[in-house]
């Protein structure tokens, strides 16, 4: 087990590296941060100072040692609009957007999922149908264009909800809304073909012809098979809680991590945008580490140590 | 003696496309019927209709009784207690024919539970008894195995001893051997028979072996697209096929020794069911076929004790069978 | 007597195989000192279970996989390593037809471009003439040209597996190697897919190894029988002299395990103990742990295949070699 554990941590931590140096790599690449911060009429020497300050004289190799020896030492860099430390910044804008992302993926679960359930034991009903042609919409509209038509119906015509900002309880309803209704369709849609595969094998004519009632072949014997896949998907969910709601933050102007990356990566703000980068690698990576884990415990296939082929 | 179940017209559409054109079956209690028939033949869907086992968009006709009571369309309930009670069906694909994710100690005690007025430790023992009457050994410590760690051949057995939970009055096989390699395939065919004596249960043993179905049943029922075209006592039938089909596959098989001949190969293909040719369904690729005959599907007639054959040319397919023989 | 077509001398390949997510590996042998010869225009059947290594023997004889020791000598010459110009020239003289035809086939492509791809491989004659030949090849398999336009969906089993052949015949090849071509096949059907390789074979001399467990099928095609067990030959010998007297308790209990009709089951020799695991061979005779004749001797020393008169030969301490004279006193 040991062994099994070690390689998936190495291979995690290998693509934590590597995301975190293409992110270095492309901003530097892409413009420089000096002129971004203050602006193109700053005076020339004001510039040079700048970047001799923040080390963007260095040559490039130089400034990744000097990046990656400083993460080593806890040291994140600081945001170079406001000298504050990259990692503060970043830490104070997580109950915001966990205020959006928990509650939506509660949401997600709980529509998604039984929906995805039942469509696939109707198979070719109305309510499949109905299910399916809602999940599919749900999916294909851009998160960014289902919440304007949301802020567009809810906020300007009839004016029950308020359409930006974070001033109280109301206004995280359309944001929620807005990012449940896309995840609860990915999933209702999954769940679906996750359920049709299982109750096409041959074990669940097995257990009907044994005598099982249906109803307990669908709970003991389905949900437990279908479950395997499913976690894989709701793996990757929670491993975009931190930053999959990028595009949502910023149509209602929610000051959470998403926003915070919009507008460090505009500014060619580099320790902030890092920051932000090796947060959610490393979120999405602990999550794939923890499905894997959940795999060996709901398939004993995987389990198997020497098991006879 | 009274029939233990018997089917009458059975007949089964998927969409409007008959698969199964009208199956007329009785077994006695302790008999054992061979079902032997290709591919489209309808073997399966037979007992798969009978038991409420096909899928919902199935329209399913006419009559099926078990014991004198009607059991096709009756509500689930009724239908979740027969099957694996009093009729138990085991399939052909062993590897994925167990729930991976359940141990065999859940899976075996789930079919006692349902069957059985058992509790506690009583449960386990018979579970116990059962792996071992089917031969798979250290059965005390295998049962908090998965189904993964088992080969093909012991996970038949173990369908088998799932079967038996229940002390069924009848044992649907369907194929349980075709996947099998020919050693262990002898395995589990000798296994049936000793069970079958020892309970004096029913079986019915469907096959595309003709070879299986002869050593192993006392009657054998031919199948071909949706009907029963032949049926007669085991012995009979591969002495004496009748009808066209029956003497092309029995004509197929090949004896381990004694002179080779060549194979005589039926032409063409079993019929799409959604294009049967009118009248016989077999006609299209029979030698003696007539006029007459694709005018309407012959019913099974009964041609001696015992024996019927559903086919008008019977009796010249049968003075041909003789002539060939006299020479 | 002529040079055999195909020669293979003591062959022997292993694969790695891990066991469980962390386990050891360990070697399976597949194949373990196989030598077989088959002569020009005869048909050689090897006969086995899963587990045998009659696929892979099957594989290394086509010279589609390198043996880890042993050699294949194809008319004289040895089998060129895979991959190379050399090996890509004598595929044109042998061929392989599968078990699954439908797998076999390219479902985006009608049926008769799929028969005329060797003969673009292998730039054989001018398209007019590679298109006479994929007619000519169609009548040889017994279907017609419109069968050719089809897709490979819309065939039967049967159907796709004649076209399958009528391919692996285009190049004209002098070899065939058979791995289970009618095992998926309706037993009607397998009947004139049978029918139709021994006509073809004597048509156009062709020399197969015929691959099945199936053994009334391959003894209705073969001369030559070989039986195998986890990745030995175990006997091997003429078809009708080896079905009807079998030697080897092996190849005794296998046909004993044919069914068939007329005969009951009293007398059947069935086997205890599970099938093999290639990963765990038995030391000795392979096959000591589940036959019914087992000696102390099974249990140490691997039998080596010894002839037993004619041209049968036996890897058995019962039956063969200077100790079979004392198998009374075991």
């Amino acid at each position: 087990m040991g062994r099994y554990f070690a390689i998936r941590i190495g291979r995690a931590a290998l693509t934590i590296v590597l995301v975190v140096t293409f992110a270095f790599v492309v901003l530097r690449l892409s413009g420089d941060p000096a002129l971004m911060i203050l602006g193109p009429e700053a005076p020339p020497e004001v510039i040079a100072a700048f970047r001799k300050a923040w080390g963007l004289d260095d040559p490039i190799w130089l400034q990744y040692l000097d990046y990656f020896s400083a993460i080593a030492q806890g040291e994140l860099g600081r945001s170079m609009r406001d000298g504050r430390p990259a990692i503060q910044l970043v830490l104070e804008r997580i109950p915001a957007t966990l205020a959006l992302t928990l509650p939506a993926f509660f949401f997600k679960v709980a529509l998604g999922v039984p929906a995805g359930i039942y469509a696939a034991l109707h198979r070719g009903s109305g309510i499949d149908r109905a299910v399916m042609m809602t999940a599919v919409a749900g999916f294909t509209v851009p998160s960014f264009v289902l919440a304007l038509l949301l802020v567009l119906i809810f906020a300007v015509q009839l004016g029950w909800l308020p359409s930006g900002g974070q001033d109280s309880w109301r206004h995280a309803i359309l944001p929620i809304t807005t990012l449940s209704l896309g995840g609860a369709a990915v999933l209702a849609r999954f769940t679906r073909s996750a359920m049709l595969e299982v109750l096409g094998q041959p074990y669940i004519r097995t257990a009907s012809a044994k005598g099982v009632p249906w109803r307990k072949v669908v709970t003991s014997h389905a949900l437990p098979n279908a479950a395997i896949p499913t976690v894989t998907i709701l793996g990757f969910m929670v491993g975009t809680l931190i930053a999959g709601a990028v595009v949502v933050e910023s149509v209602f102007a929610w000051p959470g991590v998403g926003r915070l990356l919009v507008v460090a990566v505009a500014n060619r703000d580099l320790a902030v945008v890092q920051c932000i980068l090796l947060l959610v690698a490393m979120t999405m990576v602990t999550s794939n580490l923890v499905v894997d884990f959940l795999y060996g415990f709901l398939d004993p296939r995987l389990r198997a140590k020497g098991a006879h082929a | 003696m009274t029939a233990l179940i018997s089917i009458e017209s059975l007949g089964v559409a998927f969409h409007g496309v008959p698969v199964l054109r009208g199956v007329d079956l009785t077994l006695r209690k302790g008999e054992a019927l061979g079902l032997v028939g290709e591919s489209g033949s309808g073997k399966s869907v037979t007992w798969l209709a009978a038991l409420g086992l096909l899928p919902r968009h199935a329209q399913v006709s006419g009559s099926v009784k078990l014991d004198g009571r009607q059991i096709l369309g009756a509500p689930a309930s009724v239908l979740d207690q027969i099957r694996g009670g009093r009729v138990a069906m085991i399939f052909q694909d062993p590897a994925s024919a167990l729930n991976p994710v359940l141990t065999i100690r859940k899976q075996l005690c789930e079919a006692l539970a349902l069957h059985r007025d058992l509790s506690g430790e009583a449960v386990k023992a018979e579970a116990l008894r059962l792996l071992n009457l089917v031969g798979i050994p250290d059965a005390g410590r295998r049962l908090s195995a998965y189904p993964h760690e088992f080969s093909g051949g012991q996970v038949q057995r173990i369908m088998i001893a799932m079967a038996l939970a229940g002390n069924p009055d009848l044992l649907i096989a369907d194929e349980p051997t075709t996947a099998l390699d020919a050693t262990i395939q002898a395995q589990i065919l000798e296994l049936l028979s000793t069970i079958r004596r020892e309970m004096n249960m029913a079986m019915v043993l469907i096959s595309h072996d003709l070879g299986v179905v002869a050593e192993n049943c006392d009657r054998v029922a031919v199948m071909y697209a949706g009907r029963i075209v032949e049926q007669a006592p085991a012995n009979q039938l591969f002495a004496d096929p009748v009808h066209p089909y029956a003497q092309g596959l029995i004509g197929a098989l090949l004896p381990l020794d004694g002179p080779r001949r060549r194979l005589t190969a039926i032409p063409g293909t079993v019929p799409d069911p959604a294009h049967m040719p009118g009248g016989c369904a077999f006609a299209p690729r029979c030698a003696l076929a007539a006029d007459p005959c694709g005018l309407a599907a012959p019913t099974l007639a009964p041609i001696a004790d015992d024996r019927a054959v559903a086919c008008i040319r019977a009796e010249t397919s049968r003075r041909a069978l003789l002539g060939i023989a006299a020479e | 007597m002529s040079a055999p077509l195909v020669e293979v001398s003591a062959i022997a390949r292993s694969y790695a195989m891990r066991s469980g997510m962390f386990g050891r590996s360990t070697a399976v042998h597949a194949v373990d000192g196989v030598s077989l010869a088959i002569p020009k225009g005869e048909t050689l059947g090897l006969v086995g279970e899963s587990g045998s290594g009659k696929s892979t023997t099957g594989r290394i004889v086509l010279g589609l996989e390198p043996p880890d020791t042993g050699e294949v000598r194809f008319g004289g010459q040895p089998m060129a390593a895979p991959g190379t110009q050399a090996w890509r020239a004598q595929r044109s003289r042998m061929q392989m037809i599968f078990q699954d035809p439908l797998g076999a086939l390219d479902r985006r492509l009608p049926v008769a471009a799929q028969i005329r791809e060797p003969l673009d491989i292998h730039s054989v004659g001018t398209p007019a003439e590679r298109e006479e030949r994929v007619r000519e090849l169609l009548r040889a398999v017994e279907l017609t040209p419109a069968h050719g336009t089809r897709y490979p969906g819309a065939l039967s089993g049967g159907q796709r597996q004649r076209i399958v052949l009528a391919r692996a015949l285009a190049t004209k090849p002098d070899f065939l190697v058979c791995d289970e071509p009618v095992s998926a096949l309706d037993v009607s059907i397998q009947a004139q897919v049978v029918n139709l390789l021994c006509d073809l074979q004597a048509q156009l001399s062709l020399t197969l190894l015929f691959i099945s467990h199936d053994l009334r099928v391959v003894r209705q095609i073969s001369s030559v029988v070989a039986v195998m067990y986890l990745g030995r030959i175990v006997e091997i010998g003429s078809a009708d002299d080896l079905f009807a007297r079998p030697e080897h308790p092996y190849t005794q209990a296998l046909v004993s395990a044919s069914p068939a009709p007329g005969r009951r089951s009293a007398g059947r020799i069935v086997l205890s103990g599970d099938p093999p695991n290639p990963a765990a061979r038995p030391q000795g005779c392979a096959f000591h742990p589940r036959c019914p004749r087992a000696i102390a001797r099974c249990r140490s020393e691997v039998p080596t295949l010894s002839g037993v008169g004619g041209d049968r030969q036996v890897a058995c301490h019962l039956v063969a070699g200077p100790q079979a004279a004392t198998r009374d006193a075991a």
